[in-house]
């Protein structure tokens, strides 16, 4: 089976290729990259054609942070549904988070969702094993076994690894089997009770704030403890000005550690909570406009490495309440390429630079060494992009079984108008 | 005329007209509980239900009067008696009153924004009793009247707030109404107790209760609530009462004829010193008085009230 995609200008920052281009995949593999005026003809007479005149080909969007939900809260999302709502997002790979129910602290949790993954997922699946048992922050879960049942980094994510000493061995030991630690960084002691970000939007509201200051103090911690240990420290979620300048004087000296922001910290600001919407909850949380231009330089000038959406679906049930009582998590996976595009379209970011945010460096840092590039050999996963294409986000739009966006009812632009993974257009 | 709203959720959202309006008409039902005869059929075959997720003596019995004496059919429904310990969410609690049709539904509830909450999905009127640390619109109100009856005006006063300014919504909503009418607030406690970025409203912030009250025309104690100490916000009773209680050394810094305000209950010797709170320059309960008043020109303004 093998596939022509013509007509697409074709962008993989790796290769410097910023052109338009004829792509030739056979067998789940990128066969070749020919001269667009090629007759396709005369490069496989039998393949497949696909016309992509007008739009723009990527390498394979990556989305390093998402809850999948499976095992254990399949209402909210399931591998299957988490995998369509990537696919339709633009995105053809998704690294899943272990706080399921079982929390994927074991290899037979981490081979279930692998299992599943194979048989429902149209989008490639790689989930994160569990920095401590039942994520407890007391004992170390089994790295080597995850790791060789498939895992593919280390996280607590959700919550985060309070003790600095566990914080020690898990870096240690992570070290030991060469896997990537994705810190949560969050002080629970200094965010405790918050429910958002700590300011004068919070005072007015009555609302129990989370400062900033919960989010730096562990940076700058695990940041430390990086250093001590040598261990490859990735951290999610960056959300505040205090936060990236944190990260920028480490990367500075040397230290191990790459992070990521979510398309709500560089979209929007606290003050837009209004009325007690609880689709603008989340943690960490929506921070001031100050920060939220901190994040966009930091996205600008590669402080930032990633963008990653923080996917986090939850049942209209559990947002449909007091706002204090309402779960934390935006359904992200679906917006987070138009929202990133605003950014290029803004002049805040390159094409070649949200192409190295959403795909290369989370492959990198991933170490998926034939993903996020397009070249010869590489993996045939590729995003097709319609860059005008216009639409206002509703909820029976979104595939995800998550509806809780705080961008519903609003003009997005920009959209991916297929996806192809392993070689093959994914139906969404 | 009427007011522009059709819940009370905050003062925020009050125009200074419709502040006045409210005023005005409590005013006129203020004699109606001095009457032998404490009843007007102005509320006649309206319904009115008081939904208390959180305990409270003055603001439910005074919202509870207010309907009585207005003659609408009141009735009290509090979170232990009610179905919410069964699990159930505060949007079906008031899907199922609604089922029922009242008119006005007079709510406090521990989460800030419960109000704002029930307004979106109900079509009854909803008077807001407190939510969380949010808003207290209705003490705000009756704060206000009280201090119209005192000084005769508001306009130009400086009103400093004593207390847990964090956790209050009293404190909130008076900063709110007071800045709206002109007043000139400052607030006092500990830092802990000084939310983030409160300046933004106009108030200046104090943590010496002598330059707080310095000229002040009125002074609002908060109470502490013993019960909620936890949170190491200040280490003992006895320290916050000496650096932060209204008592005859603090009040010396305040005007001479100073208006002392509490929303009570108040905690004698705690926040203030009993010989002040009963002093003639206390108005804590002619503020209950009002309050009253505040009540039923609320019920009569939005559960539907006729003058006929």
């Amino acid at each position: 089976m093998s596939l022509i995609i013509t007509g697409a200008h074709v962008i993989s920052p790796k290769e410097n290729i910023d052109r338009k281009l004829t792509i030739y995949i056979k067998e789940g593999k990128i066969a070749a990259l020919h001269d667009s005026d090629t007759d396709p003809k005369t490069i496989d007479k039998v393949a497949e054609l696909f016309d992509a005149t007008g739009l723009t080909v990527t390498p394979g969007l990556i989305d390093m942070h998402v809850h999948l939900r499976e095992p254990g809260y399949e209402y909210k999302e399931d591998i299957a549904s988490g995998a369509r709502a990537a696919a339709r997002g633009g995105f053809t790979s998704v690294v899943c988070m272990a706080n399921t129910c079982p929390v994927n602290d074991n290899a037979s949790v981490t081979r279930y969702i692998i299992d599943k993954a194979e048989k429902g997922a149209c989008v490639n699946v790689f989930p994160v094993g569990a920095m401590t048992l039942g994520l407890d922050g007391k004992a170390l879960s089994e790295y080597g076994d995850m790791k060789e049942a498939g895992a593919i980094a280390l996280s607590d994510d959700g919550k985060p690894v309070m003790d600095a000493l566990m914080t020690r061995r898990v870096m240690e030991y992570a070290k030991t089997f060469d896997m990537l630690c994705i810190s949560h960084c969050e002080d629970a002691t200094l965010a405790k009770g918050g429910a958002m970000n700590e300011g004068f939007t919070s005072t007015l509201l009555g609302l129990t704030g989370i400062p900033a200051a919960a989010e730096e103090v562990m940076i700058a911690r695990d940041i430390i403890i990086a250093g001590l240990t040598g261990a490859r420290l990735h951290i999610a979620h960056v959300s505040s000005a205090g936060a990236l300048e944190i990260i920028k004087s480490a990367k500075a000296r040397g230290v191990s550690v790459t992070c990521e922001t979510a398309p709500h910290y560089f979209t929007l600001i606290d003050s837009d909570i209004t009325d007690y919407d609880t689709n603008y909850k989340v943690n960490p949380p929506i921070r001031s406009d100050a920060d939220r231009q901190t994040i966009i330089t930091g996205v600008r000038d590669g402080t930032i490495d990633v963008i990653a959406s923080d996917h986090a679906p939850h049942h209209a049930d559990e947002k449909k309440v007091e706002f204090i009582n309402a779960a934390f998590g935006i359904s992200g996976i679906e917006t987070m390429l138009p929202l990133t595009l605003k950014l290029v379209r803004e002049d805040n970011l390159t094409m070649n630079d949200l192409v190295a945010r959403l795909s290369e460096a989370p492959a990198r840092i991933l170490g998926l060494e034939n993903k996020g590039v397009i070249r010869e050999g590489a993996d045939a996963d590729l995003t097709l992009i319609d860059m005008d294409k216009k639409y206002t986000l509703c909820a029976d739009d979104l595939r995800s079984k998550g509806k809780n966006s705080p961008f519903l009812g609003r003009e997005l632009q920009g959209r991916a108008t297929s996806v192809i993974v392993g070689g093959k257009k994914v139906d969404w | 005329m009427g007011l522009a709203i059709k819940h009370l959720l905050d003062v925020y959202s009050l125009s200074k007209e419709d502040v006045m309006y409210i005023l005005d008409t409590a005013d006129t039902f203020k004699d109606i509980s001095t009457r032998d005869i404490k009843k007007v059929p102005t509320l006649r075959g309206k319904t009115v239900i008081n939904l208390f997720f959180e305990p409270s003596t003055r603001t439910r019995t005074s919202f509870e009067l207010a309907g009585k004496r207005l003659s609408a059919d009141t009735i009290n429904i509090s979170a232990s008696a009610s179905s919410v310990t069964k699990g159930e969410t505060l949007l079906d609690t008031l899907k199922n009153l609604e089922a029922m049709n009242p008119d006005a539904v007079v709510m406090r509830h521990l989460a800030s924004g419960a109000a704002h909450f029930a307004a979106k999905h109900v079509n009854f009127a909803i008077i807001n009793a407190g939510d969380g640390r949010h808003a207290h619109p209705t003490q705000a109100l009756l704060d206000l009247m009280t201090i119209r009856d005192c000084k005769g005006k508001a306009d130009g006063l400086k009103v400093t707030i004593v207390g847990d300014i964090n956790r209050s919504r009293v404190a909130r909503s008076n900063i709110h109404l007071l800045s709206k009418v002109g007043c000139d607030v400052s607030v006092c406690a500990p830092a802990s107790m000084i939310p983030a970025g409160i300046e933004q409203l106009g108030v200046k912030v104090h943590y010496n209760i002598k330059d707080a009250l310095d000229g002040a025309d009125v002074v609002m104690m908060l109470r502490i609530q013993k019960e909620r100490h936890g949170g190491n916000y200040f280490p003992t009773l006895r320290e916050y009462s000496r650096y932060f209680s209204l008592n005859k050394e603090t009040i010396k810094y305040a005007k001479e004829d100073v208006t002392v305000m509490h929303p009570g209950p108040i905690n004698r010797g705690v926040e203030i010193a009993s010989d002040i709170a009963d002093s003639e320059l206390s108005v804590i309960l002619p503020q209950v008085t009002n309050g009253l008043a505040i009540r039923m020109a609320l019920l009569f303004l939005l559960a539907g009230g006729s003058r006929q």
